[in-house]
């Protein structure tokens, strides 16, 4: 933890001046040209590519690139209606698993900065789902949620059952309006250490001295969590929400894996979609309007944090 | 100071039950993983196994006709020898780039290095289609890169370029310049600069890298979905959901399932945590 900021900040040597002809210089601009080729190719020209795929008529095993114009995205915004759900779904999923990251992270982290005895086991025990995959995620809580039938429920049902709060019984993942909550559970089981960690390496960042004057002022601690904790990590809340927009934005392992993506299911996102649609259906061109959708969002979130993150860098 | 008295109880037994919650999976995977496929049939999932039985795991690692399971251990295999490779080659270039970023600024190269962080963000789906195109296209003599792990392999290299150089960049920065210049004042070259100042300083940055790296390729699924589709080829990810997405089969092997796909990775968090710790918190850009 405490050699975090080490690699987190992103220092740069001061620009030298001198631009002297150097052989040094050649070779090393000719030890990262593979690297930018393979991004120029693999990244900007794919997108290019996709785009262009999706302005044709490809709807086949086989490539057929007749000009399509603006077709394939009309169509997906005007008539299809399990496009627009999923999106809705998505959209559902960013702020519940968002915000549930953000509260938990939080108070986990408020929690562990006090300084107790076996903060670091607490710490690893949060954060290891991050160690997992999103598929072995949600293989296990397709498991756990799953409602089982009327008469002999399972998993947390069954539980609520033990328990005597049967009422709370649900169907989870199967509840074709509220499922995407069930997903949302298992994603931020996943995604809350994450925050947690984030958060607590900045409340570590803060001056204790800080938080220390205003309790002697006779803050509560509610009042310095609020007014002076609080501000100062605004800047961790922002790359947090950013990190965690993008994974939600894109997330299609976890809903495959919990089986609740497809056509009117509830965890039907537009990931699981294009995947569907392009490699299942064939329906290329369409498919690449909806990746390319999606990276319109990802790009809006993600464009602005970078350049924000880099200006502050040059200047520093 | 008296409310220090309460408050401190009561931070521990929200941390236990935090704990609790956080645990109850793989408490749940170790448990029903063991159960006999009856004893998971008769309903009662959280209490522990009447008899530890292997049985499950048996069938999840050699795979079971007459429970209709194929094998995962082959597709442990095939993960293994994506990840593996890709995460030293992963750690190789990153480091080299990352030392060109740091050491040899060049005119652009403040331009250049947003552009190849955006590449980490993408969702793979927008390039998904050009690149099953493009390795179906390119084959070495016997070597064919479309639904073989050495393709694979390529592609985890490439989309890794943005998060291994933006690891050894940072790393390499926090690196006096001073040290470099020296170097060069008594006449050493790039690759001089490189192995007798940058690399042995590198551990820990190759530790953080190549555990990233290493976590997100065995994790990994869209790619190894669409472009290893063959049985043969899945890596252990697609393979498991293949399997858990199967009606026939039981629970118990399901779960025994996902534990050999998660044990690889868990135990690199667990015997090397603090690093995985750095990884993520630097794959986040800025603290």
């Amino acid at each position: 933890m405490e050699s975090a900021s080490e690699t987190v900040a992103t220092r740069t040597s001061p620009a030298r001046p001198r631009r002297r002809f150097n052989p040094d210089r050649l070779i090393a601009i000719a030890m990262i040209i593979p690297s930018i080729v393979a991004i120029a190719v693999f990244v900007y020209g794919f997108i290019g590519w996709t785009g262009f795929i999706s302005l044709t008529k490809w709807a086949d095993l086989l490539p057929d690139y007749r000009w399509n114009g603006l077709e394939n995205y009309r169509r997906l915004f005007m008539d299809d209606e399990r496009f627009q759900q999923s999106l809705l779904n998505n959209a559902l999923f960013t702020v519940f698993f968002i915000g549930a990251c953000l509260g938990l992270g939080l108070l986990l982290a408020v929690v562990l900065d006090r300084k107790l005895r076996a903060e670091g086991l607490f710490r690893t025990i949060f954060l290891f789902p991050m160690a997992v995959s999103f598929i072995v995620t949600g293989v296990v809580w397709r498991w756990i949620l799953n409602p089982g039938t009327a008469n002999q429920a399972q998993g947390v049902n069954l539980l609520f059952d033990q328990m005597g709060l049967g009422f709370l019984k649900w169907d989870w993942f199967l509840d074709n309006q509220w499922g995407i909550l069930a997903v949302v559970l298992a994603a931020v089981w996943q995604m809350a250490g994450y925050t947690m960690a984030m958060f607590l390496a900045g409340l570590r960042a803060i001056p204790d001295d800080l938080r220390e004057a205003a309790r002697v002022d006779g803050a509560t601690e509610g009042q310095v969590l609020w007014h002076i904790t609080l501000p100062l990590l605004k800047p961790i809340v922002v790359s947090t929400v950013i990190i965690l927009g993008h994974i939600s934005l894109k997330i299609f392992d976890l809903t495959s894996a919990m089986k609740v993506g497809g056509a009117a299911k509830p965890g039907d996102v537009p990931g699981f979609y294009m995947y569907e649609t392009t490699f299942r259906g064939n329906y290329f061109a369409r498919g690449a309007a909806i990746a390319i959708i999606m990276l319109v969002f990802v790009a809006t979130l993600i464009i602005p944090y970078l350049i924000s993150t880099f200006r502050a860098e040059a200047e520093a | 100071m008296s409310t220090i008295k309460w408050k401190t109880p009561v931070s521990y037994l929200f941390l236990t039950l935090m704990a609790l919650f956080f645990l109850m999976p793989i408490y749940l995977l170790l448990v029903t993983s063991m159960k006999s496929v009856a004893e998971v049939s008769r309903g009662d999932i959280w209490g522990l196994p009447d008899r530890i039985n292997f049985d499950s795991w048996r069938v999840a690692l050699v795979g079971s006709r007459a429970a209709g399971v194929t094998a995962l251990w082959p597709n442990f295999l095939n993960s293994i020898y994506l990840a593996v490779p890709a995460t030293i080659i992963s750690a190789m270039l990153g480091s080299m780039n990352g030392y060109v970023l740091a050491k040899w600024k060049f005119r652009g190269a403040n331009v250049l290095f947003p552009l190849i962080m955006f590449g980490m963000f993408i969702p793979y789906q927008s390039v998904l289609v050009p690149l099953v195109q493009l390795l179906q296209k390119m084959q070495f003599g016997p070597l064919k890169l479309y639904g073989t792990i050495p393709g694979l392999i390529l592609v985890h290299v490439v989309y890794g370029i943005p998060i291994t150089t933006l690891i050894f960049r940072n790393y390499y920065a926090a690196i006096p310049d001073e040290m470099v210049e020296a170097a060069k004042i008594d006449g050493a070259g790039f690759f001089r600069i490189y192995s007798s100042i940058l690399f042995p300083l590198s551990v820990p940055g190759f530790v953080v890298v190549m555990i990233w790296q290493f976590t997100s390729v065995w994790n990994e699924f869209l790619f190894a979905l669409v472009l290893n589709g063959n049985p043969k080829v899945q890596p252990i990810t697609v393979a498991l959901n293949n399997l858990a997405g199967s009606f026939q089969v039981d629970w118990s092997v399901q779960m025994a399932g996902a534990l050999m796909a998660a044990i690889p990775t868990l135990l690199v968090y667990i015997l090397l945590g603090r690093f995985f710790m750095r990884g993520l918190l630097a794959g986040s850009l800025k603290g």
